[in-house]
């Protein structure tokens, strides 16, 4: 038999050891969902927000993300790079809407030179740029909201 | 399918990582690896301690089976490295570390009961640790078949009714057989073949459970539209019950020609929160509620197998030489155990219980380990469970949310059936814990679970957007069709 002491040791030895591994496995969890930028969405859009005064606190690289501030998705985020997103109900959209008041292809957001434009493609209901139906390609000034049936989509940086 | 091979390569081909759309993730491999290894250095410390304790000497025993163990985790690790870039990096390490734990125990559990034989003076006891190394092996053997195999989870949602009726038979097979091939204990549930004995039901439960996902996603709409509005509850329509009360009467089956009230409780219990979870309906819950207790009533009132489970959870003191033995001796290992448990080695679980490799090895952690050890446990299981859901958030398609929540819920559902049924919470239910109990098929079967598992969270964690999307129409290549 092993001394008492070295008994008692590997007792609570053991223990920790164990309680480290879940100690770092949860620094895993952690770092998985604080990881990627800072935190939480405002789930209300702000109606009319000064469109311009945001636009002059924009970054010199654009907009970053894509953020679905209204509808179903709420809190949906995307990264933007510089492909085209589709937004519709059809499953190959980049953002795939459950809203039945939207198209199946309703709108295209395209990059040309680091500003970002949105394209209506003939949906039934229309896309809204902060209240204006959005006719051709127009620019989105950041933090415009852009409504597509329910939902409201706004870009941040 | 041509058609898929097709487009898994199209999908390989597209390197670009920069893809715009997606949420960028790391792959985040080498935290796998890392926390593989620590698994492994637990295990190790675990059997050096072990041998420490009962044998008084730690041999060269311990490298040996620690390096062989940490292999086999290394290929599992290299596989997903290989076939799922993206997946979760801690489904590996809780089950690799759950695994070896249960491994360390039915070593030190086979070494007592050689002690016991040799001071009784019988016959040495062949060990069981060897055979469940062997059948980490096979499991490991199947976790990697079914990431190579399954590139694109979506691709089960069309075997869904193929999967469904495979599951049936499988759960139905020992009922028709003769009991001599299918009855141990009271329970038939087994296939005896040659030597082995399998459990078909721990494979029917994923079976079903894959068919359970792709049937509700197919339907899910109509069971969440059409109702009535009675006493507040969203009620579904009468022929809606359908499924569900198929369901019952399948799981109520099991319970009556097979005598498993674990499997049939388990079954029941994913579908209903299955159901849940695809309609977002509390009613379901309610009805599922509703069947479980008129099932277990009647339960109760026909089979005396079921009453005496019963009568033993509510005074298993009174049956204490009988059928109530193994729940008051993993009472007295718990208490024995108290906060710190007496150290790795040093209780007496074998004396206790005959299935203390089994049914009962969570008491011969909580005897050993204490309660600190045990929720340490339950922990792991947590951690398994919450990457579960948190890849059914994350996945994009239905379907594999769908099936990754069911998946870990009925790795939940399972723990808390048998934690439970040890504890004396519930009446107890033969359940294997998974991944440390003593035992091939459900070691095998929960492998194939963990697999599906990563290679759903490989598809929620991927960069690249609409996963497999076939190219706009506008930019596809025209073709000419040959008739």
């Amino acid at each position: 038999m092993t001394a008492a002491i070295v008994v008692q040791t590997f007792r609570f030895g053991f223990l920790i050891l164990l309680w480290l591994f879940i100690f770092a496995a949860f620094r895993v969890v952690k770092a998985d969902l604080f990881g990627a930028g800072p935190a939480r969405v405002s789930p209300v859009p702000r109606r009319g927000a000064p469109a311009a005064k945001q636009a002059k606190r924009k970054g010199p690289k654009g907009p970053r993300q894509l953020v679905v501030t209204g509808g179903s998705l709420t809190g949906t985020r995307i990264t933007l790079g510089t492909q085209p997103i589709l937004v519709g109900r059809a499953d190959d959209s980049t953002v795939v809407l459950t809203d039945d008041f939207a198209s199946s292809r309703h709108a295209r957001l395209t990059n040309r030179d680091g500003d970002w434009y949105v394209e209506d493609l003939g949906s039934t209901n229309g896309t809204y740029l902060d209240r204006a139906r959005v006719a051709g390609p127009t620019l989105i000034p950041s933090g415009a909201p852009i409504r597509i049936g329910k939902t409201v989509l706004e870009l941040r940086s | 399918m041509p058609a898929d091979a097709l487009r898994g390569r199209a999908m390989s081909s597209r390197t670009n990582p920069a893809l715009a759309t997606g949420r960028s993730m790391p792959t985040r491999r080498n935290t796998e690896l890392v926390m593989l290894i620590f698994a492994v250095l637990v295990v190790m410390a675990a059997q050096a301690i072990v041998d420490a304790t009962v044998r008084g000497a730690v041999g060269l025993d311990v490298v040996y089976y620690g390096a062989g163990f940490a292999g086999l985790w290394l290929i599992a690790h290299l596989v997903v490295r290989r076939f799922a870039r993206y997946a979760d990096p801690l489904i590996l390490p809780a089950v690799a570390l759950l695994n070896g734990l249960g491994l360390v125990l039915i070593a030190r559990l086979d070494f007592a009961a050689e002690l016991d034989a040799q001071s009784s003076g019988e016959a040495l006891p062949g060990g069981d640790a060897p055979l469940q190394l062997a059948w980490t092996l096979v499991g490991l053997l199947l976790f990697v078949a079914v990431l190579v195999l399954i590139r694109d989870h979506r691709v089960l949602a069309k075997y869904g009714y193929t999967l469904g009726a495979g599951g049936v038979v499988l759960l139905a097979l020992p009922a028709l057989l003769p009991s001599s091939l299918s009855e141990v204990n009271g329970a038939k549930i087994w296939i005896r073949v040659a030597g082995f004995s399998i459990q078909p039901g721990e494979f029917a439960k994923i079976a079903v459970l894959v068919f359970f996902a792709a049937y509700l996603v197919a339907k899910r709409d109509v069971l969440s539209l059409a109702s009535r509005r009675v006493l507040g509850l969203e009620l579904p329509r009468g022929r809606d019950l359908g499924p569900v009360m198929v369901v019952w009467l399948a799981s109520l089956g099991v319970l009556v020609f097979e005598k498993d009230l674990g499997s049939s409780l388990l079954i029941f219990g994913i579908f209903i929160v299955m159901l849940y979870i695809a309609t977002e309906r509390v009613s379901w819950l309610a009805i599922g509620l509703l069947l479980f207790s008129a099932g277990a009533y009647v339960a109760y009132q026909l089979f005396s197998h079921v009453r005496v489970r019963v009568q033993v959870w509510i005074d298993p003191f009174a049956f204490r030489d009988d059928e109530g033995f193994q729940i008051v001796q993993s009472l007295f290992g718990l208490g024995t155990g108290g906060l710190f448990g007496t150290g790795l080695g040093n209780g007496r679980p074998d004396s206790l219980n005959v299935y203390a490799k089994t049914d009962f090895i969570v008491t011969t952690i909580g005897e050993e380990l204490g309660l600190f050890g045990l929720v340490a446990v339950l922990m792991l299981y947590l951690l398994l469970v919450e990457r579960g859901f948190r890849t059914s958030l994350l996945v994009r398609d239905a379907f594999g949310k769908l099936l990754a929540a069911g998946l870990a819920f009925s790795v939940a559902l399972q723990v808390f059936v048998v934690v439970g049924g040890v504890t004396k919470l519930i009446p107890l239910t033969g359940l294997t814990t998974p991944f440390v109990s003593y035992g091939g098929s459900s070691l095998v079967a929960n492998f194939a679970l963990v697999a599906l598992l990563v290679r759903i969270s490989d598809a929620a964690r991927r960069p690249e957007s609409p996963i497999g999307a076939p190219p706009p129409l506008a930019e596809a290549k025209t073709e000419i069709v040959a008739r």
